[in-house]
């Protein structure tokens, strides 16, 4: 009995390393960065976009717009994609081709960001610059990049959602006559809304992360871009960018930019909970 | 106008199918060039001789060590944390607050990006405990990074156990741990080495976190305090320098093929141990 109770304690604390781990990573992420952002000042920190590490300005503002764009860029061409091979999966193939379909699917997970934007330079970039014009470089490739990356999120998740509907509902609508699609449109979709949501959401959580493709393929100019073909940073990117040197003040400010960073995807994470939850 | 409802359906399913097509076209593509490319680069002496003239010539033998090495020390800190979560989890606990938290936890942690947990393993293993750019700062690193996916597979594949062999081992007076070790663990065991495995995989392709807590050294690793430049990142740096796009491609090769392989494989032994239970 007594050796039973010290078992279930030890398991306990073993159980508490992923929340004890998150625990860690905040407090040792805002020890370091929260001082800057008191000194510079909140406002001066996220909406001004003068970034001068070395001669003590640090405002953020043109990489958080940069990331919002770039994470908008990508759910354009991420969302309609995913849903619809989440839809096809779900609901018009066969289920021996669904079996062999979503595995070989989610190995576009299992390729290194690296590799993405390796393959972005390669093969996006020249056209982008040969075609539309610009560096290459730019936001628009790092949208399509990132669109690509968080497939696999996407079309996982609302597959899920999708095929949590019950099949009572799909056949009441077929037997009142409806076509399949009508009854997608109309019954399994708007059943399946919260879930799709949390798939958009966690996609959007994975693009803003997302730092090596985007450093390779984005061109990242510190500036508030005007065009899709403008290179831009992100605040991954700068972060990555810049880590390798910064000292004192500098690499504070670098923290800084990571808590902004973490609240953003803690927030879109959490909404993400939530909507499930809900359900 | 109002379109045919089974017009609008076929029309509807041949814009769908072609997505979902232009979608695999991709992956398809990305393989295609890694291995057309890539594959004749990768002979036994480019895995077996160490890269010279900064990567520009040579092989990547030290950083298939360095992967090794990290990977394996990140595994050996994660697994026993991670099953030993799921354990506890389904076995020892009922659904509470303690549960939701450490799930809560996990969820959170799976959703931090690498960059953070880059900044976090470079103030903390590297500056404050001393450890420097090294195998251990970044095998520690990479062990919270793949923590969540060995927890949520391995509460998956205990789950899947049935609930009858459970029963069958107390009537037979066996105590909780004796169940869990003898009879759940093993049953369990080929989803554990899924998660197991899928880490690995992540692992392998992780740059961000790898680059500010393991550093970039090119020598072979050896002791835990070594830096050391893993595939990935030797990777990167080749393809961002514009150092050698022969041994770019190469190397991306061997990391793209090792980690689909690593990954069908973990699928394929989730998918038989799921089709066992149910």
């Amino acid at each position: 009995m007594h050796r039973e109770k010290f078992i279930e304690r030890t398991l306990l604390l073993l159980a508490l390393s992923s929340i004890g781990s998150l625990a860690l990573i905040t407090i040792f992420i805002f020890l370091e960065g929260f001082p800057l952002i008191l000194a510079t000042g909140l406002k001066n920190f996220i909406l001004s976009s003068h970034w001068a590490p070395t001669k003590g300005h640090f405002g953020i503002l043109a990489m958080i717009i940069s990331s919002v764009l770039v994470t908008l860029g990508a759910m354009v061409l991420g969302v309609p994609l995913g849903l619809s091979c989440a839809i096809v999966l779900a609901e018009f193939s066969p289920k021996r081709l669904k079996m062999v379909l979503k595995p070989t699917l989610e190995l576009l997970a299992g390729i290194p960001s690296v590799v993405y934007g390796f393959l972005g330079v390669v093969w996006l970039v020249p056209p982008i610059r040969n075609y539309l014009g610009g560096p290459g470089l730019s936001l628009l490739a790092g949208s399509i990049i990132l669109g690509i990356m968080i497939l696999p999120t996407v079309i996982s998740i609302s597959i899920d959602a999708l095929t949590a509907v019950p099949d009572l509902y799909r056949d009441g609508s077929l037997a009142l006559g409806a076509t399949r699609w009508q009854t997608v449109r109309r019954v399994v979709l708007p059943a399946a809304s919260s879930g799709i949501i949390t798939a958009i959401i966690l996609g959007m959580g994975r693009a803003i992360g997302e730092t090596m493709a985007v450093i390779m393929v984005a061109g990242n100019a510190l500036q508030i871009p005007t065009s899709i073909l403008d290179p831009v940073r992100t605040l991954t990117s700068n972060i990555a960018l810049e880590l390798g040197y910064a000292a004192g003040r500098h690499r504070e400010a670098l923290f800084a930019t990571g808590i902004v960073l973490f609240i953003i995807i803690m927030i879109l994470n959490l909404s993400a909970t939530l909507i499930t939850r809900r359900r | 106008m109002r379109l045919d409802p089974h017009v609008s359906q076929s029309l509807v399913k041949a814009l769908l199918w072609t997505l979902t097509g232009f979608t695999l076209l991709i992956l398809v593509f990305i393989i295609v060039d890694i291995s057309v490319k890539g594959l004749p680069q990768v002979t036994p002496g480019f895995l077996s001789q160490d890269p010279t003239d900064m990567g520009r010539a040579g092989g990547i033998f030290a950083t298939i060590v360095a992967t090794a090495y990290i990977t394996a020390l990140a595994i050996l800190l994660a697994s026993p944390l991670g099953v030993g979560t799921a354990i506890y989890l389904t076995e020892y606990t009922r659904e509470g607050w303690a549960t939701r938290i450490i799930r809560f936890g996990s969820e959170c942690l799976a959703g931090v990006p690498s960059i953070i947990l880059g900044l976090f393993g470079f103030v903390l293993f590297v500056m404050k405990l001393g450890f420097g750019w090294s195998v251990l700062s970044g095998g520690l690193s990479l062990a919270i990074m793949v923590l969540p996916i060995i927890i949520r597979t391995s509460e998956e594949a205990i789950k899947a156990v049935p609930r009858d062999y459970r029963t069958a081992c107390y009537s037979l007076g066996m105590s909780q741990w004796q169940t869990v070790t003898r009879v759940v663990l093993p049953s369990a065991l080929p989803g554990i080495t899924t998660g197991i495995m899928l880490s690995v995989g992540r692992s392998l392709g992780e740059t961000a976190v790898l680059l500010f807590t393991a550093g970039a050294a090119l020598r072979t690793p050896v002791s835990l305090f070594d830096s050391g430049r893993t595939m990935a990142v030797h990777f990167y740096i080749l393809a961002r320098e514009g150092l050698s796009m022969p041994n770019a491609y190469g190397t991306a090769a061997v990391l793209v093929i090792s980690i689909l392989l690593i990954n069908v494989t973990a699928y394929t032994l989730m998918q038989r141990l799921m089709k066992r239970y149910s």
